[in-house]
């Protein structure tokens, strides 16, 4: 599903290398996941997977079910089926949550060439979504993650997703600045869409999202590479020893 | 009284010989005054500090210089949805025909050609007489002139709280007309009355609209400036408010080359509160100014100014706004925003925010900002699937809200907003 072949890339300012040759295949129905240190290039991966400005690729390749991703403007990445959640949520006044939701479903619909949602079918689909992640009306009507908690805004990202319904998922750090009961219910959020058609790439520093989204696949990414790929067991070796013990062990 | 300054440029109106039209007594004094003041005063000079960042000449030549008439898309009308009592003027001249019946319980609609030649009448302590008012600290020439030579106009006085809103539509037909209008709206105590103004009004207008707001009264405003890309206007609101009253003017502004939006308030009665707010969206050779001063002159008031703009391909957005406190206007709470939202490196805002205060126990804060499109909100809008044009109008939008918010009714700030879209689509090519 999402494949990515020797991938550099460096930041637009400055000379500096992020990625030095990221090679990673995503099939679909798995879940893969991403751990490394700080500074190890993850969250830039993510990025330029669904093109944010400020990265230049100079190498390498990333397609989703064989179309050049790097080659699309984000909206049409969205449309492709790629969806990121963001590390940290952006708040936008003025914008109600309703009026995004709608604005996206719609305009990836009809990217696809699908009709336009009605209004009432949309309202019955936000409904049934945001019970599940406990998520209630005020939320909805409130402007875009203006006011939200460091909760609710995960929160409103996997309800984004579960309404998007995209192909692959890619999770920046979504446990971060979550207690343990919010990590479980966007942990139950992100399982309920696991199925046979939808890749997920799950990014994190800490085992512990792990226990509640377990993986199929486990990465090790250091200074812009992934220097381990293993089972489940992968992340609790790194709990458990650091990565500098990996770091070594591959130098 | 000394000789009027020397200081007419080539071109200009020549205020010196200018006749005031003829009238009744009452209204050809008022006029006669009020061409004393400006003949003290002079026209706008570009080297005025009141007009350091908006050229007056093309506002002060004698001959209205000459604007294309807009051609009729076919959008739905203005205002259209709503139950309101329509006085429309062509090129400043009152069309009794294309009117409603200005019959309604609460108010007494009047036309200003009609009454001017009346010996008596209510407008006569009214008319010219806030114009005159807001002439201190800072002249205002043009409103002196329109007091000295509109002849039409409406007049209304609110007795009770008004059935459904007086709907000001204007119309422009001549590529050279020069029109004047002078309204004066008089709220007695407790009354209510909502006036909403839209349309293009000439090549160049002059309006005045002054509203004395009564004890406890309530007046509500709304005004769309749009579909003449080649207006000159310049616009003078002066309140005066009573005791417990409130006023709240808002005022869309589209298009048009060069638009002067004074509103001068001066709030005389305890516990009132004044409300001035503006959405302004300009793209190319567009300038537009609003320039308010709020004066504070009673105990416990609150004023706001919010004005937001929205400018592109080179526009001009100036703003220079006021709230001077006068001693013993204790409590006042005084809260002015403006703010401007670039869409390019070519287009500029300029502002002028300040505050003058003379009472210790005051709350007053004012800001302003100048920026560009939120470049994370618009990634985190196009990560979603929304394309890149809509991203950008939907935070255009979203920028503008503060403003539009300040409209008290809901089907009014919804059908501000559908138009504020509708120009943003209009561009998005």
């Amino acid at each position: 599903m999402l494949e990515i072949k020797n991938l550099h890339v460096d930041l637009e300012d400055g000379d500096k290398t992020i990625l030095k040759g990221v090679d990673l295949t995503v099939e679909a129905g798995k879940v893969h996941a991403i751990m490394g240190p700080n500074g190890s290039g993850k969250s830039t991966l993510s990025y330029v997977l669904s093109g944010r400005d400020g990265y230049e690729v100079t190498g390498g390749s990333a397609t989703l079910d064989g179309h050049d991703l790097l080659e699309m403007e984000t909206e049409e990445r969205a449309a492709a089926g790629l969806f990121l959640a963001f590390q940290y949520p952006v708040e936008i006044p003025g914008v109600g949550n309703m009026t995004f939701l709608r604005t996206a479903l719609n305009a990836q619909r009809k990217a696809r060439g699908q009709d336009e949602i009605s209004a009432a079918d949309f309202l019955k689909l936000v409904r049934e979504k945001a019970r599940a992640l406990e998520i209630d009306a005020d939320m909805l009507k409130r402007p875009v993650n203006v006011g939200f908690s460091g909760g609710e805004k995960k929160r409103n990202e996997i309800l984004q997703m579960a309404i998007l319904e995209p192909k692959m998922c890619i999770l920046d750090e979504t446990d971060s600045g979550l207690d343990v009961d919010a990590m479980k219910l966007v942990a139950n959020g992100v399982n309920a869409l696991r199925d046979a058609g939808r890749g997920f790439l799950v990014i994190t520093h800490y085992q512990r999202l792990l226990d509640h989204i377990v993986p199929d696949v486990v990465h090790i990414m250091s200074e812009g590479r992934i220097i381990k790929t293993g089972g489940p067991e992968l992340a609790l070796e790194v709990e458990k020893n650091g990565y500098a013990d990996l770091k070594a062990e591959v130098a | 009284m000394a000789a009027a300054p020397q200081r007419t440029a080539e071109g200009a109106l020549q205020i010196d010989t200018l006749r005031a039209p003829e009238g009744g007594a009452w209204v050809t004094t008022a006029r006669e005054e009020a061409l004393a003041r400006l003949r003290a005063m002079g026209l706008p000079q570009r080297r005025d500090e009141y007009w350091k960042f908006t050229r007056p000449d093309s506002l002060t030549q004698a001959e209205a210089p000459r604007a294309a008439l807009f051609e009729d898309a076919g959008e739905p009308e203005m205002f259209g949805e709503m139950d309101r009592l329509r006085l429309v003027f062509v090129d400043g001249v009152f069309d009794a025909e294309a009117s409603d019946d200005p019959a309604m319980a609460g108010l007494r609609i009047e036309r200003l050609a009609d009454v001017s030649a009346q010996d008596i009448h209510w407008a006569r302590d009214l008319y010219g007489t806030l114009e005159a008012r807001g002439q201190v600290p800072v002249p205002r020439p043009l409103a002196a002139l329109n007091t000295a030579i509109a002849e039409d106009g409406v007049l209304i006085h609110v007795t009770g709280s008004a059935g459904r809103p007086v709907n000001l539509v204007y119309h422009h037909r001549s590529e050279t007309s020069d029109a004047a209008l002078h309204h004066v709206i008089r709220l007695d105590a407790g009354a209510e009355l909502t006036v909403l103004e839209n349309g293009p009004a000439a090549a160049r207008f002059n309006k005045v609209m002054e509203v004395d707001v009564g004890d406890g009264a309530r007046f509500h405003h709304v005004r769309v400036q749009g579909r003449d890309h080649e207006r000159r206007a310049a616009t003078h609101i002066f309140a005066r408010l009573g005791a417990e009253s409130a006023f709240k003017s808002f005022t869309m502004t589209a298009n048009g080359v060069m638009t002067r939006n004074e509103c001068v308030i001066e709030m005389t009665g305890d516990d009132a509160s004044a409300h001035v707010a503006g959405a302004a969206m300009g793209d190319g050779d567009f300038h537009q100014d609003d320039t308010v001063f709020i004066t504070h002159d009673a105990l416990r008031c609150e004023s706001r100014q919010v004005f937001k703009k929205v400018l592109r391909n080179g526009a001009t957005g100036v703003f220079q706004g006021k709230i001077l406190v006068k001693a013993g206007a204790q409590k006042t709470d005084g809260y002015q925003i403006s703010q401007s939202l670039l869409l390019d490196d070519d287009s500029q805002f300029l502002a002028k925010p300040e505050l003058e205060i003379y009472a210790d126990d005051v709350a007053c804060s004012h800001g302003s900002t100048s920026g560009a499109i939120d470049e994370d909100a618009l990634y985190y809008l196009r990560s979603r699937g929304v394309p890149k044009p809509i991203a950008t109008d939907l935070l255009v939008l979203s920028f503008l809200a503060e403003a539009v918010e300040e409209i008290a009714e809901e089907s009014l700030r919804d059908e501000i907003t559908a138009r504020l879209a509708a120009w943003l689509e209009r561009r998005r090519g």
